[in-house]
């Protein structure tokens, strides 16, 4: 099994032709749905429609799982965490009331809502040092009960830092994420989920991203029963760039999902968008929706899409799904690339060629397929890491 | 002193339009330390003869063998076959994306002893290796032949072939696409492997120029599948001068 949709040259779309329509393996399809960037929000979960599973953000998901996260109650006390910052960086809870809540963004739909709703205090974050700062917060406790959370991560004007987002343990959890990147600011954000085997997991990231300063968005999925992160990327001021890049490795029974929005806003913004997944397990299962929304006044935009999959045994399902809406004639570049296929047996018998055992081969492949995207983290101690959490995932790949 | 015999070797492979037989009934004898050239037009199965000998899934054996010192070939995997020592320098080396040279060259070269190397005289060893083939060590860091030159592909064949000291090697064309000097540099590694080690060359080529560095023991005419002629050194300029023509009459060139 292969689908392949290649990069197409941008086509000039009236606005609402371009939908959010769901379907396998990257293909397309172009139905009538109203464009992205009118999408409801609310931060009340009452003001949504009741989620019936059939609904376009909702028809890929396990909703039966999820569901104590879109309609329960959740519990929105502060919750434990470690953490390690160096200088220039500080972390605190917040009020609801705090300023910056409601900065980045507003939910799309009802577990955000829900989540947002709950909350009773914010995790805030701000990196303010010229000098490149690092911030890594830990969740290991969270604990297997409904829980809300919301995280504001502000870089300041000018500002160089890296936040780590280190996810482990059982978890039953909704959540937001604001990002606000200030101008001339670099911020790279790395969201890591090594759930327990049982946990849920739901998350929409909202950035905005302001002139000339840049944003990378890391999503790694490894480890929960079922996980959905949503980072949406608004490219705000001129000169905007956002680098959203996923990895993800479904084992069986997993369901790993993300749905990626970037908006170009302003004039002269860059964004790059790279996932790649790999699949292994009966029901192993991943969804990618890639949505890139360049808005009228975003003249001179260059954006760029692409999600890869690699199917290791049979039994797996992958979603691959790019949508890009232009209402901007005068671009200097957009298109996408989605492929779903198995392993290339030229590339084994290369290896296998040169004494390496089939098993052994196999998992330099896959190992090689996903380093592009460890290669982006920029970060030593967690890029090596992340590589032997892999591996250990790929010991687990039948020969 | 091992021997390498294939013995009326008949191979097919499944096309949209049925079976297609390429092999016809090889008997071809390769002992350590000599070097085989086989020469023949294009499209007269002298890759498939390669891929054959390392194990390619898409070639299908229909009869025949190929033993090395008794052992039957052609009943191991591809990965065996390596560490049996047989080597085939491809005519077309794939990439692979994210595995870097020195991380595939330890892995293999560890596979193939069965224990990793030393580190510190395997790193001497590849930088002597890449220096006499002239190329540059930045080329350890890049990931597997991606964004090589063509003559650079070929290179690092050989600095495999060099490294991982195999008895037997097939070269497909391996000096297709080399300028002239890019050629006596690959030439020399196959020369210092075969003085090293007392390595077998099955050596495909179309043309004579190579053999001006590597000098055949035995030249073998390749023509629809089976070995049509064979002699020494003086069979390949006759060759180069006459061509294959006299023969193809009666056979259908594909
Ligand atoms: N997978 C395949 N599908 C269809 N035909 C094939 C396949 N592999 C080989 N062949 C055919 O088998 C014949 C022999 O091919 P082979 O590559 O072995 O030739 P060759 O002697 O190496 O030629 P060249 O000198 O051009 O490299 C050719 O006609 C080729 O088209
Ligand atoms: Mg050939």
């Amino acid at each position: 099994m292969s689908a392949v949709t290649s990069p197409q040259p941008p086509v000039l779309a009236a606005a609402g032709q371009h939908g959010n329509t769901a379907h396998s393996d990257g293909g397309w399809a172009l139905v009538p749905v109203q464009t992205r960037s009118e999408r409801f929000t609310s931060v009340d979960p009452a003001a949504f429609d009741a989620v019936t599973g059939l609904e376009a953000d909702w028809k890929l998901t396990p909703v039966a799982i999820v569901r104590p996260l879109i309609d329960g109650v959740l519990d929105g006390s502060p919750y434990q965490y470690s953490s390690t910052e160096t200088e220039g960086t500080s972390l605190e809870w917040v009020d609801r009331s705090d300023v910056r809540v409601g900065a980045a963004g507003m939910p799309e739909e009802k577990a955000s809502a829900n989540a947002w709703s709950t909350f009773e205090k914010a995790l805030s974050i701000t990196l303010s040092g010229e000098e490149t700062a690092h911030v890594t917060v830990n969740r290991s406790a969270l604990g297997g009960h409904a829980r809300a959370a919301h995280t504001l991560i502000t870089a300041k004007p000018n500002s160089n830092a890296t936040v780590v987002l280190q996810n482990s343990g059982s978890a039953l959890l909704s959540e937001n994420v604001e990002i606000v990147v200030e101008d001339g600011a670099n911020l790279t954000v790395i969201s890591v989920q090594e759930w327990d085997g049982s946990a849920v997991h739901l998350a929409s990231h909202f950035a905005r991203v302001g002139r000339d300063a840049r944003l990378k968005h890391i999503v790694v999925s490894l480890g929960g029963k079922v996980v959905r992160v949503n980072p949406s990327v608004h490219l705000v001021e001129a000169g905007a760039d956002g680098q959203l890049f996923g990895l993800y490795f479904a084992d069986a029974g997993q369901h790993l999902e993300q749905r990626v929005y970037v908006h170009h806003v302003a004039p002269n913004t860059i964004s790059r968008v790279n996932y790649k997944g790999a699949l292994n397990g009966a029901g192993a299962r991943t969804v990618w929706v890639g949505d890139v929304l360049i808005g009228p006044d975003a003249a001179g935009t260059d954006s760029y899409e692409a999600n890869r999959n690699l199917v290791l045994s049979e039994g797996t399902r992958a979603d691959s799904i790019p949508n890009l809406e232009i209402e901007c004639g005068d671009i200097v570049g957009a298109g996408h690339a989605s492929a779903t296929g198995r392993f290339d047996d030229e590339h084994l018998f290369y290896l296998q060629a040169r004494g390496i055992p089939e098993d052994k081969a196999r998992r330099l492949v896959v190992l090689g397929f996903l380093t592009e995207i460890i290669q982006k983290i920029g970060k030593g101690d967690l890029e090596s890491r992340l590589l032997e959490a892999i591996e250990i995932e790929l010991g687990g790949v039948a020969a | 002193m091992s021997t390498l015999v294939i013995n009326d070797l008949h191979v097919s492979v499944e096309t949209d339009q049925g079976t297609k037989h390429i092999l016809k009934g090889v008997d071809l004898t390769l002992e350590q330390g000599s070097i085989h050239a086989i020469m023949g037009p294009n499209g007269s199965g002298k890759s498939t003869l390669a891929y054959t000998i390392a194990g390619h899934p898409k070639y299908h054996v229909e009869s025949g063998s190929v033993k090395l010192d008794g052992e039957e070939v052609l009943d191991m995997s591809v990965d065996a076959r390596a560490r049996a020592g047989i080597f085939l320098a491809m005519q077309y080396p794939v990439e692979i994306p994210g595995v870097t040279v020195s991380n595939f060259l330890r892995t293999a070269k560890t596979a193939i002893d069965g224990e990793a190397p030393a580190l510190r005289p395997w790193l001497k060893e590849i930088r002597g290796s890449m220096e006499a083939l002239r190329m540059d060590k930045t080329f350890a860091e890049r990931n597997v032949n991606e964004g090589f030159s063509g003559g650079e592909k070929k290179r690092h064949e050989i600095l495999q072939l060099e490294l991982l000291k195999p008895r037997f090697a097939v070269l497909d064309e391996t000096d297709s696409g080399l300028d002239v000097d890019a050629l006596k540099i690959v030439s020399e590694g196959v020369n210092r492997a075969k003085a090293n080690t007392g390595l077998g060359v099955l050596l495909i080529t179309h043309y004579t120029r190579i053999l001006r560095y590597i000098h055949p023991d035995f030249v073998h005419v390749f023509v629809d599948g089976r070995v049509a002629e064979e002699g020494g050194p003086e069979l390949a300029d006759r060759l180069e001068n006459e061509g294959y023509d006299r023969y193809l009459t009666g056979t259908s060139v594909g």
